[in-house]
């Protein structure tokens, strides 16, 4: 590690910014291109869906553009800064991100659309503190397992139970507005947290069994909200109401498979037009892909998303600390399980849980948070070799 | 760090399969069940909206319009869509409010019709808007309409109305419209969607029979919906096809010259009940006006009826005014029959230049048979036996037939030459007339009163042992005990007082003035016997004919022409010598001479029918008319009035012989049809 000191020498600024030896060239341009152009695709999306209610002729795109342009300054930032300089803020991001949380179970926090997830700042402006809950709980959890025990490649205990005290705390916070999606999502963080950073598997194994009774447990002392229940039997059988709880998921289908292979053409659908799937600037903005841009459209979006999460994969394995590998990991992971559970819920092989498609759904907060994610792994990237 | 490259590589497959999996999926949906979809998607994204046909015009022989359209402003609920939504009262609240009008009242309006419910209700199809307010403002209707996003369910758009100028007039050959039920549209082999208005089906009368014709082809409309139903685009659209326009054979100003004689006949008559009026056309048998007293306006059927009228129409008390006298009245003709008993003499073999004894009565059987007020009349030709309406002659060729037949022990296949001729001069079968519920009549012959009896004896045997204990007066509780013994013992034999009754129309024969009416049509026309026919022709909207509906020949009288001729001239001095000579004093007989037969049926306990069955002119006839005041007393005194007043209508004369506005003033029925121009006015 010593043998590249000369390159740790501080050069001026012009060069460190830009020149030769400037970290900017160590930007995955294919991370970059490929969020750009899901970004561009959830634009056109949102407009198709919102130009025919929302005031205005294009409907909310300017608001959405706008939420794009202000997640990508917070990218660009986040980018800048040295991850090992974050590792080091992790647990204060973290609290902040947890005082968030706290404030909208307060009376601060206001109900949009049957979930108590938000806080209004006015304006038209809202924030959704969970959004950023899952960053703060991965850089956290990122800090804890980076340090291995004595003489091996694991996560000390100690940390390990500090991990799922940080992680109960941010799950039970997020339980108590309530916002199932997003508690399942936090799971998956710190599962995946635990197996990139090299928890045994017997542990592994012991937790997953634990999750499972308390998800049992949940499931049969009836913690569950009558609607989330009902979501979940008519996943498995939508034709038993549909008009009800199977309603989003007969009409999601018929609008995706109503594209058939090419699509019908942006603004030419005629299911998205008529409004038949609910949400569907939001959770079910895929079925707007899947009627208006077909089999070719869609494939594309799910492939850009690949694409993202492989660029992330690389990433990681690039990195040569192991809180940039495990931040990374995580980072894809999560993206990854909002992914499949978004796109599949709109296909019928998921449950409806109300998680936003990451890049592509209307949403400011989630659209900062995703952005804030790619600005992560950006900033991995580009110091991957400066150990 | 190399178990994490190791766990990051488990990573990179969950992921590659993932990508595998949704890819997969996506192809299945989209590419392999796509068309499914579509399909899908085409059946929740647009909805086929029926656009009503305006329904055809009914015009009568002049073109004079009997019912047209107008247009009106019609709001209606879709109680389906209504019922779907959380705040449906709200809706109907605010409905209310606009329409100034109870809600209570809105929501009767809305239930369907059904056991136990009283209108207004809804007869309709459930699945159709319902209309609540047929008269609404144009400035209610865009309160509706600029605010539907307060109003889901609710429309607010021009229909056309049925209208009758005539008001009251042929009220019950016209019939009436009502909603379609729902067995009606799955019967109907096209178009079993609902119609953005009301799809309304003829009910009774002309309406009915010429429904399919009048309906025309309802227009299609498939609109594009978005999820709360609310149409976003027109994508496909068949403009409707009106309806034809039915022309008749009636003539308005006849028809309300009827309508005024008929009622003013039941008000001359103190306790008639009922009363009706037909005028045929000899040559063609086609009807010039069909009246029926009480009558009623049609017009309260639009917009749903109330329930106090509705009811008033069913009602007793009202006089049934829905039913038709005219062809669903069934009376005992009284001596108007008797030219058909006349006609079943001449064919038993009785000369018919003979001279015949007339007694004050005679014995059939054990009984004395009377005249009228008991009075002998001498001995007469059949001639005056007609003009003078002597009984006796009948009763005894009747009695002579009955007797011929066998009696009390009937021959195995018996004659029966009085029932025969009746039913030759079409007596006991309806007479085809393209209305809906004729009566057939009754022809009480041998037959049906074996039948009669078949379906009584045990009632009748059983009352012969009880008696009639809650009859309060004795003696005539003791008479209908007397006669339920009499008939359940012989019930089933035709008797000779039954034989008797039965050649002067009384006892239980039974007809409707129509088939009286066509009867003498044939009789005083070419013999032949016609199914009566209202309408004359269908024509399209733009004047083109669609067809003349013809009028069938079912029936030939079996009289010589010598015959008919030798009765008609009987009849054509009725009126100006014999029993109508009263109330045809002063009538213009040199310039149009009247023929006919009175008639004065005994009901018991009630007053007698009152009938004139007459023709005009005598010489070459183009009218039958007949006129039958139920509960009118003499027929001399109560019908043949009101006969006259038709035919001082028809050609045109004062009540004391003078020339007035005629109806008909070259005394014709019209015999061309009006011919109606490409933009559906009438050319005179």
């Amino acid at each position: 590690m010593t043998g590249r000191s000369a390159l740790t020498r501080r050069r001026p600024f012009g060069r460190r910014a830009v020149g030769t030896q400037s970290a900017v060239w160590q930007v995955d341009g294919v991370l970059l291109v490929a969020v750009a152009a899901l970004c561009v695709i959830g634009t056109l999306l949102v407009w198709s869906s919102t130009r025919t209610w929302a005031p205005g002729a294009t409907g909310l795109v300017k608001k959405h553009m706008l939420n794009l342009a202000i997640g990508t300054a917070m990218a660009c930032a986040v980018a800048t800064v040295d991850h090992r300089l974050l590792r080091a803020y992790s647990p204060m991001v973290y609290l902040l991100t947890l005082i968030g949380l706290v404030l909208v179970i307060s009376p601060l926090g206001s109900t949009v659309n049957g979930s108590h997830s938000w806080i209004m700042l006015g304006g038209g402006f809202a924030v959704q503190p969970s959004e950023f809950g899952k960053l703060g709980l991965l850089l956290m959890l990122g800090m804890l397992l980076a340090q291995p025990a004595e003489g091996t490649d694991r996560p000390r205990g100690l940390d390990l139970v500090f991990s799922l005290v940080a992680a109960a705390v941010t799950m039970g916070l997020v339980m108590l507005q309530p916002d199932l999606g997003t508690t399942l999502v936090l799971a998956v963080i710190t599962a995946s947290a635990m197996v990139v950073a090299g928890v045994r598997k017997r542990w592994m194994i012991g937790l997953t069994l634990v999750a499972v009774a308390g998800a049992a447990c949940v499931w049969f002392m009836e913690v569950l909200e009558p609607y989330q229940v009902a979501r979940f039997t008519a996943f498995l059988d939508p034709s038993v109401d549909p008009r009800g709880v199977g309603y989003n998921s007969t009409q999601a289908l018929i609008a995706i498979g109503s594209g058939e292979l090419f699509g019908k053409g942006l603004l030419e659908g005629g299911q998205t037009t008529g409004r038949f799937v609910p949400e569907q600037h939001t959770d079910f903005i895929f079925t707007v892909a899947g009627e208006e841009f077909g089999f070719l459209g869609s494939v594309t979006v799910v492939v850009l998303l690949g694409v993202v999460l492989l660029r992330g994969l690389q990433i990681a394995k690039r990195c040569e600390d192991r809180f940039g590998t495990i931040v990374a990991g995580t980072i894809v992971c999560w993206m990854a399980f909002q992914s499949f559970v978004n796109i599949g819920m709109t296909i019928g092989i998921m449950p409806i849980t109300g998680l936003p498609l990451p890049f592509v759904s209307y949403g400011g907060t989630a659209t900062f948070a995703n952005l804030i994610a790619v600005g992560l792994l950006q900033a991995i990237r580009m110091r991957e070799q400066s150990f | 760090m190399n178990r994490m490259r190791t766990r990051l590589v488990v990573l990179h497959v969950l992921v590659l399969s993932m990508l595998a999996v949704l890819s997969v999926r996506l192809w299945q949906v989209q590419v392999m069940s796509g068309a499914e979809f579509v399909s899908a998607a085409a059946e929740t994204r647009t909805r086929d909206v029926m656009v009503a046909a305006v329904r055809g015009q009914i015009l009568d022989a002049a073109g004079q319009p009997l019912v047209r359209n107008r247009t009106a402003l019609v709001v209606s609920v879709d109680r389906t869509l209504l019922s779907r939504m959380k705040d449906g009262d709200a809706v109907l609240r605010r409905l209310a409010a606009v329409l100034d009008r109870p809600v209570k009242q809105l929501e009767r309006r809305l239930r369907s019709c059904g056991p136990g419910v009283t209108r207004p209700c809804w007869p309709g199809s459930p699945y159709q808007p319902i209309p609540i307010d047929e008269k609404v403002s144009t400035r209610e209707a865009l309160q509706i309409l600029e605010r539907q996003e307060e109003f889901p369910g609710v429309s607010a758009e021009v229909q056309a109305v049925r209208e009758y100028p005539g008001g009251k007039a042929g009220a019950q050959m016209l019939g009436y419209l009502q909603p379609v039920t729902q067995e009606e549209l799955k019967k109907r082999d096209r178009l079993k969607a609902g119609f953005s208005g009301v799809d309304l089906v003829g009910r009774d009368g002309l309406e009915s029979v010429y429904d399919h014709a009048l309906r025309g082809t309802p227009g299609l409309r498939r609109v594009q919906v978005d999820r709360l139903g609310k149409a976003i685009g027109v994508e496909r659209q068949v403009a409707p096809t009106s309806g034809d326009t039915l022309i008749t054979s009636i003539d308005s100003r006849v028809q309300a010259v009827v309508e005024k004689a008929v009622h003013g006949a039941m008000k001359r008559a103190p306790k008639a009940d009922g009363a009706a009026g037909v005028v045929l056309d000899v040559r063609t048998g086609r009807v010039v006006a069909l009246a029926s007293a009480p009558g009623y306006d049609p017009a309260i059927w639009t917009g749903g009826i109330s329930e106090a009228e509705y009811q008033r129409l069913l009602s007793e008390k009202a006089g049934k005014p829905l039913v038709s006298r005219a062809m669903k009245g069934e009376f005992a003709p009284g001596s108007t029959f008797k030219v058909s008993s006349v006609s079943a003499m001449l064919r038993a073999g009785y000369p018919l230049n003979g001279k015949y004894d007339c007694p004050g009565s005679f014995m059939v059987g054990d009984r004395p048979f009377n005249n009228f007020r008991g009075i002998g009349l001498g001995t007469l030709t059949l001639h005056t036996a007609l003009v003078r309406s002597c009984d006796t002659i009948f009763y005894k060729a009747s009695y002579e037939q009955w007797l011929r037949d066998g009696g009390l022990r009937p021959k195995k296949a018996p004659q029966e030459r009085f029932a025969a001729m009746a039913r030759a001069f079409g007596f006991g079968r309806p007479t085809g007339i393209d209305l809906p519920g004729e009566s057939a009549g009754r022809i009480p012959d041998r037959t049906w009163k074996k039948d009669l009896w078949a379906a009584t004896s045990a009632d009748t045997c059983k009352r012969s042992r009880t008696g009639y204990p809650e009859v309060a007066d004795k003696t005539r509780a003791a008479f209908l005990k007397r006669l339920a013994y009499e008939n359940c013992l012989e019930g089933y034999l035709l008797r000779p007082g039954d034989a008797a009754n039965f050649s002067i129309g009384q006892g239980d024969v039974l007809v409707t003035p129509l088939q009286l009416a066509s009867a003498y049509a044939a009789l005083v026309g070419d013999g032949r016997l016609r199914s009566p026919r209202v309408g004359w022709a269908l024509v399209r909207p733009d004047g083109t004919l669609v067809k003349e509906i013809p009028v069938p020949v079912r029936g030939k009288l079996p009289l010589t022409e010598k015959e008919r001729a030798y009765i008609k001239g009987a009849l054509s001095e009725v009126a100006s010598d014999g029993t109508a000579a009263g109330a045809f004093s002063g009538f213009p007989m040199d310039k149009v001479r009247v023929g006919g037969k009175t008639g004065t049926a005994e009901v018991w306990g009630k007053e007698d029918t009152s009938w004139f069955a007459s023709f005009a002119p005598t010489s070459k006839p183009r009218f039958v008319v007949v006129v039958m005041v139920s509960q009118g007393g003499m027929g001399g005194s109560t019908a043949a009035p009101a006969v006259r007043e038709i035919y001082e209508g028809i050609y045109g004369f004062t009540p004391k012989g003078e020339a007035a506005g005629a109806a008909l003033p070259d005394g014709k029925p019209v015999a061309v049809l009006p011919m109606i121009k490409r933009d559906g006015t009438v050319a005179r």
